[in-house]
């Protein structure tokens, strides 16, 4: 006597045994050959890291910035063109306002696309409003590149 | 339902909840923000007449609540790693929030005066 014989199989069950197994149920998560190429990948895996470890940076980044803009030096009243120009003379203050344009935007961009995602629900809805964000995104991400890269102190 | 459990309209929803309306209101502040700095390009006046926008005091009562969004999406997000990275973080997922809270209400009474000031010297003579 099996241990099996003690557990009562309903009808759907009775009919598989050792001899006529029942067919193999794939985890949701294994990938074959008819999952979607956009789901193949760990993309979405790799912009949950991105969002943690951009997070971390960010934190001291804008947090740092805030205070330079609005705490200290008698706060927004001293920003201008002159101040602008004094700090951009420095690659250090360039680099710092490159890295968190860069890890804002793109931080920003993809918590846009998850918040597109779980609202639109109509597909093309939702593909159009990624487009105009993906345009908007690239657009600021370029000129503002572009804007430190380019600042001239002596434009005028 | 036992206790601890019920996931919904308690501080896990709403934590979610005010990261995502911060997290909307920074992106969209971002970008125009990012499009008043490349003013700079145009000409001094230009950038300096626009930045002269931002120290009207409603403006300066705009970048008191852009302050208070920051604050608790750098946080709360903080808090959401340590959920998702640290052993105990979902054990402690409630404690932590209200530290976050706690921080929060701190720091922003702290950055009134240095935000503000400015707009109750105009308001009000210095």
């Amino acid at each position: 006597m099996s241990a099996t014989d003690h557990v009562e199989l309903s009808s759907s069950s009775a009919a598989y045994g050792p001899d006529n197994p029942a067919p193999v149920i794939e985890p949701p998560r294994a990938r074959t050959k008819r999952t979607p190429r956009s789901t193949r990948t760990n993309f979405e895996m790799y912009g949950w890291l991105f969002m943690r470890l951009s997070g971390i940076v960010l934190v001291v980044l804008v947090i740092g910035h805030l205070l330079i803009q609005l705490v200290l030096d008698g706060g927004v009243t001293k920003v201008g063109f002159a101040f602008v120009a004094g700090r951009w003379a420095s690659p250090f203050w360039q680099t710092w306002d490159l890295i968190m344009l860069w890890l804002a935007m793109l931080h920003g961009g993809n918590g846009l696309r998850t918040v597109i995602n779980d609202y639109a629900e109509r597909d093309n809805t939702r593909f159009w409003l990624k487009m105009v964000l993906y345009t908007a995104t690239a657009f600021t991400i370029i000129l503002g590149t572009l804007v430190i890269f380019t600042f001239d102190p002596n434009i005028r | 339902m036992p206790a601890g459990t019920l996931y919904r309209g308690r501080e896990g929803m709403w934590s979610w909840v005010a990261h995502r309306v911060s997290g909307v209101l920074i992106f969209f502040f971002l970008f125009v923000h990012v499009l008043d700095t490349a003013l700079v390009r145009v000409s001094p006046e230009d950038y300096d007449k626009v930045v002269n926008t931002y120290k009207h005091p409603i403006v300066s009562l705009l970048e008191y609540g852009l302050v208070a969004a920051v604050l608790f999406h750098a946080l709360n997000g903080l808090r959401v790693i340590a959920v998702d990275f640290w052993s105990k973080g979902p054990k402690y997922q409630k404690q932590m929030l209200w530290t976050v809270v706690g921080i929060w209400v701190v720091l922003m009474i702290g950055a009134i005066y240095p935000v503000l000031g400015h707009a109750a010297r105009v308001l009000f003579g210095s």
